[in-house]
Formats: structure tokens, C-alpha cells, sequence
């Protein structure tokens, strides 16, 4: 195998806007590398400008149709756009089949545009665990506009709301049940619905039912139990933001003919002015910066908690402890004492 | 050896409509745990190029059938390279007579597999190019 290439050549590159740099440094982030923590932190001064626009929605409404189109419509006005499609890792084998890219040809020799195609590997909520890194990554590298494709998401892969500046949840007709299909916890993160496949019959229906369940807030009342606990949105906070002047709007898409797509990003991008006035953006950062410091808190602490509760030195206090050399509460301390090292 | 996942971009150049091959072969490379990009039918050389470039995969296979493979397979390889991508394993399957293997191969690709090829066969070359 070839030497890899050192850091800071990747860190450089990817500011210059050198592609290949940019594709090695999304790599070392989702293998999580030595250096991965490293490259994050030197860009990072050089993210914050890109807007991030998340695309949700069950599997096969049109994700992947719907961004190319909308990187369509963005290029015809020299918008540059980054893309992160992602797509499940198979629990058997740890491989993936990532096909999003099937549907997003047609920008190759475009520079304002990148693709990458990311498999969900031990990540959680429809995301990567890279997934908010490898945002970064293509905000520091100067886009425009960064589009995040979900794993086909059912009510719990809710995980985008926590990452995304606007967050489009795409519907399909004829997926059933109107209601059924609707899931509670898509509805509550929605900034914008677009109901696609708006070429079959049944996509009125889906609006109407769509838009009365915004006038009810029926769907948005119901908590999201997720393994039977209560899980944390991150969005839930759409009830303060998304509720003061931000009325979200339903609208009929055609992903491959493009049919309604314009209307879709002039959506998109007057949510985005609504979040610079309303102070709305300055929320949503926060809270995906506070998510992201808890994440890797978190990360850190368990692998401390795992270093430091190793088996010999557990089955060490037990004994200690059977002894009545020790009592819990001093061994338990003993054990923390360790974590900050 | 690589320790990391191993990814691998499965692309038809040209306007070959058998998909057949290069289906079967992402679907056995996943089920081996690789990550697999699979591009679809119809693409240019150029649009592989890039799909490899923006994926940053460690392999390129390539699938043809329809006869276009001396003109489109020294393509990708030339612009992989001059892309800076020259580590990048290269490979080829479908309908390749023999002589044109060993100039393919002459030209930079790294191996071709014909018609009756196992999975196996193919996992186990790629596993042993990466270890390599
Ligand atoms: C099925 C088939 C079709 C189907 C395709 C269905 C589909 N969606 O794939 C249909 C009926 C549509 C079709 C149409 C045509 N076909 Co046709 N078809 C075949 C046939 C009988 C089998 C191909 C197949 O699917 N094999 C099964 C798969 C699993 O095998 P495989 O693709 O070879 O893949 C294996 C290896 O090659 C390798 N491999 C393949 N790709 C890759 C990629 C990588 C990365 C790796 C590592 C390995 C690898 O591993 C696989 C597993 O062993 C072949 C004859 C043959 N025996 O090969 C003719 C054949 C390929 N067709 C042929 C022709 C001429 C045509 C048509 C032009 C006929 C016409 N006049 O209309 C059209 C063109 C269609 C088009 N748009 O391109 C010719 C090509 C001649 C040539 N190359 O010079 C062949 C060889 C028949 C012949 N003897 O004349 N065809
Ligand atoms: N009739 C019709 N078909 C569409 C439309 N948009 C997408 N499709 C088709 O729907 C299928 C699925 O489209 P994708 O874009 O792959 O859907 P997806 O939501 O990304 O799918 P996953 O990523 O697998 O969840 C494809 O066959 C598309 O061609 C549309 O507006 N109308
Ligand atoms: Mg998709």
C-alpha cells in the first residue's frame, strides 16, 4: 500500500478547494482516524458560512431524484453545493450498497459540485457517526449549500434535526395509509414538506392530510419513544423556533422532471433568510454545537469508563470488596479517579 | 494492510445495458463487507473519474460487455492518474477476449474476470491487493 498522505497536506488541499484532499480528509473522519480530530479542528475556524439542508423521508419517496434536481436548480444560479448521501450499513456482513448516487449523475464535470456517498456504519438516528464532521468538512471547503440525504427514515432516524440548518421531509402518494405514513416524528422536524411523485394520483390527499395535521398539530403533540425510551429530538426546540413566523409549507414536487423543484429551494432559501432574521440560525447552530461537544464527551468518557473499568481491576475491588477491605462507595471512587486520566 | 472499511466504486462505461454482471458483483462485494458504490448504467469516463475522485474508493471495477472496452478502460486509468489517484486498484470483467486482457493490463489495469468468475475469486484478489 501506498504511504498515506500526511496531514496537513490534506488540511491544506481541502481549504484551496484541491477535491482529492477534500475526499481523503472525509475519509479519515468516517474511519476515524488518528488524525481525524486533528484535520476537524483546523478547519473549523473556516466553517459556519454554508447553510445545511437536510433531506428526509421514507424510503423511496424520491430523496436522492429530489437533490440532484435541487442541485440543478442551484447551479443554474452558480450556487456551489456539497452533498452527503447516506445509506444503511447491512448488520450482517458490515458492508453497504450505496446507490443514492445512481440517481445523482449529470454533475460530474462540474466543480461547484460534490458528491459523496457515506454508509451509516455504527451510527444511529438515520445519520453517520461522521456524518456531522464530514458537514464540516464540506463547509470548510468552501460550498455554498450542503445537502444531507438520510437512510430511508421511518419516525426515530431524527438524528438530521440535529444537524441540518433546514430540514425538507419528502412524502410520497400512495404509500398507504395517508395517516399511517406520516410518521410523528418526521412531522415534528419538517421546516418544509414536499410531497413528491406528484405525477401519481392520490397527492392532494397527501397534501390535505399533511396540511391538516400541521393545523391540528396532532402528529407534533405525540413524544417520539424510541426502544421504549423517550428520545431527545434535539428539534424539540422547533416548537420555539419553527413556531414564530416560520409557517411551514406543503409542496407537490416531480423529482425527475423537476417539476415543482424551483418552488422547493425558493422555500428553502427563504427559511434560511427567515433564520438569519428571527435569530433562528444563531439557535440551530448552537444547539448542533452543543450536540456535537455532548457527543463527543460522551464518546470520550465511555471509552475512559471502559479503559478504566477493565475486568482485572474490577475483579481486583470485588475482592477487595468481599474482604471488606473496601466498602462500594470508596471503590466506586477509586474507578472515577481513573476516568480523568 | 488497510485497516479501514474498503471501498469500491462498480461502474458500466459506455452505453452497455447488461447490468447483470456488475450487480451480482456489488451485491457479493457488500455481502463481504466492503462499501460499495454503484454508479448505474451509461456513464463516461469522466463521470467515473469524478465518482472515484469524490468517494475516494480504493477500488474501480469496471463491467463491459458490449466489445467498447480497449477504447474506455485506458481512459479511466489515464484519468485516475492524472488525477492523482494511482494506487487506486483497478479492474475489469465482462466479455474481454484474451488478448485484449494482457493489453488492458499492460495499459494499468490490475486484473480482468470473464464470464463463470466466482465471488470468491474476486474478494480474495481484492483482499490480497489491499493487504499487499
Ligand atoms: C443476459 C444478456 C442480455 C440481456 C441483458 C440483461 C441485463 N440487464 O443485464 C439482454 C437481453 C437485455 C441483452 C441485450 C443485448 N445483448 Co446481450 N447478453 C446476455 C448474455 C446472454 C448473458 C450476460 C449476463 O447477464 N451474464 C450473467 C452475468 C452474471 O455474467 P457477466 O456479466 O459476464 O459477469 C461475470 C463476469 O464477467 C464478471 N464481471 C462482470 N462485471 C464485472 C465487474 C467487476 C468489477 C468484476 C470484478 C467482475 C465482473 O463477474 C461476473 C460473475 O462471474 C450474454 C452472453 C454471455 N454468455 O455472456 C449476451 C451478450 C453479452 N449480449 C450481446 C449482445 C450483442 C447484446 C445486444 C447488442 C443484442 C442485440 N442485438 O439487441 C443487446 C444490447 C443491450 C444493451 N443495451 O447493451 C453479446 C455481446 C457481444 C460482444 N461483446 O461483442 C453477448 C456476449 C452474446 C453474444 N455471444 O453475442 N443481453
Ligand atoms: N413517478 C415519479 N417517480 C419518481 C419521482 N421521483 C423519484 N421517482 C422514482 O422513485 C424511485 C426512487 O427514487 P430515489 O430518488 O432513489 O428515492 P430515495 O428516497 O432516495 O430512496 P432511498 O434512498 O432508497 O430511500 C426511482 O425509481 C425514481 O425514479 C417522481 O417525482 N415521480
Ligand atoms: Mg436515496
Amino acid at each position: 500500500m501506498p504511504k498515506p498522505v500526511p496531514t496537513q497536506q490534506l488540511i491544506d488541499g481541502l481549504l484551496r478547494g484541491d477535491r482529492l484532499a477534500l475526499a481523503r480528509a472525509i475519509s479519515r473522519v468516517e474511519d476515524d482516524a488518528e488524525d481525524a480530530a486533528g484535520i476537524v479542528q483546523a478547519v473549523f475556524a473556516h466553517t459556519g458560512k454554508a447553510h445545511l439542508i437536510g433531506i428526509t423521508g421514507a424510503p423511496g419517496t424520491g430523496k436522492s431524484t429530489l437533490v440532484s434536481a435541487l442541485i440543478e436548480s442551484y447551479r443554474a444560479s452558480g450556487v456551489t453545493v456539497g452533498v452527503l448521501a447516506v445509506d444503511p450499513t447491512s448488520p450482517f456482513s458490515g458492508g453497504a450498497l450505496l446507490g443514492d448516487r445512481v440517481r445523482m449523475t449529470g454533475h460530474s464535470g462540474d466543480a461547484g459540485v460534490f458528491i459523496r456517498s457515506m454508509a451509516m456504519r455504527r451510527g444511529a438516528g438515520g445519520l453517520a457517526k461522521a456524518s456531522a464532521e464530514a458537514m464540516l468538512l464540506l463547509d470548510a471547503a468552501g460550498f455554498d449549500r450542503v445537502l444531507v440525504e438520510t437512510v430511508g427514515a421511518g419516525q426515530a432516524e431524527i438524528e438530521i434535526a440535529s444537524v441540518a440548518d433546514t430540514v425538507v421531509v419528502v412524502e410520497a402518494p400512495g404509500l398507504g395509509d395517508e395517516v399511517q405514513a406520516i410518521k410523528a416524528g418526521l412531522l415534528e422536524i419538517a421546516d418544509i414538506f414536499a410531497v413528491n411523485k406528484a405525477d401519481r394520483k392520490g397527492a392532494a390527499r397527501t397534501v390535505a392530510a399533511l396540511e391538516m395535521m400541521l393545523e391540528t398539530g396532532s402528529a407534533a403533540a405525540q413524544p417520539i419513544f424510541h426502544h421504549g425510551q423517550r428520545m431527545e429530538t434535539g428539534a424539540a426546540a422547533s416548537e420555539s423556533d419553527a413556531g414564530e413566523g416560520w409557517s411551514i409549507p406543503v409542496l407537490e414536487t416531480v423529482a425527475v422532471s423537476g417539476g415543482g423543484v424551483a418552488q422547493l429551494r425558493d422555500a428553502i432559501e427563504r427559511h434560511r433568510a427567515w433564520l438569519d432574521e428571527s435569530g433562528g440560525r444563531g439557535a440551530r447552530e448552537g444547539r448542533r454545537l452543543d450536540h456535537m461537544l455532548q457527543t463527543l464527551v460522551q464518546a470520550e468518557v465511555l471509552a475512559r469508563l471502559e479503559r478504566a473499568l477493565a475486568p482485572a481491576l474490577r475483579g481486583e475491588l470485588v475482592e477487595l470488596m468481599q474482604r471488606r477491605q473496601i466498602d462500594p462507595y470508596s471503590a466506586a471512587a477509586d474507578v472515577i479517579r481513573k476516568l480523568s486520566r | 494492510m488497510k485497516q479501514s472499511q474498503i471501498r469500491v466504486l462498480i461502474a458500466k462505461p459506455g452505453l452497455d445495458g447488461h447490468d447483470r454482471g456488475a450487480k451480482v458483483i456489488a451485491r457479493a462485494l457488500r455481502d463481504a463487507g466492503f462499501e460499495v458504490i454503484y454508479t448505474g448504467i451509461r456513464q463516461t469516463p469522466q463521470m467515473i473519474a469524478a465518482a472515484a475522485l469524490q468517494e475516494d474508493v480504493d477500488v474501480v471495477g469496471l463491467s463491459i460487455l458490449s466489445g467498447a472496452h480497449m477504447t474506455l478502460c485506458p481512459k479511466v486509468v489515464e484519468l485516475l492518474h492524472a488525477q492523482g489517484q494511482e494506487d487506486v486498484l483497478v479492474l475489469l470483467g465482462g466479455i474481454i477476449p484474451d488478448e485484449d486482457a494482457a493489453q488492458l493490463k499492460a495499459a494499468g489495469v490490475h486484473a480482468v474476470f470473464g464470464p463463470g468468475t466466482t465471488s470468491a475469486e474476486i474478494i480474495s484478489f481484492i483482499r490480497n491487493a489491499m493487504a499487499g
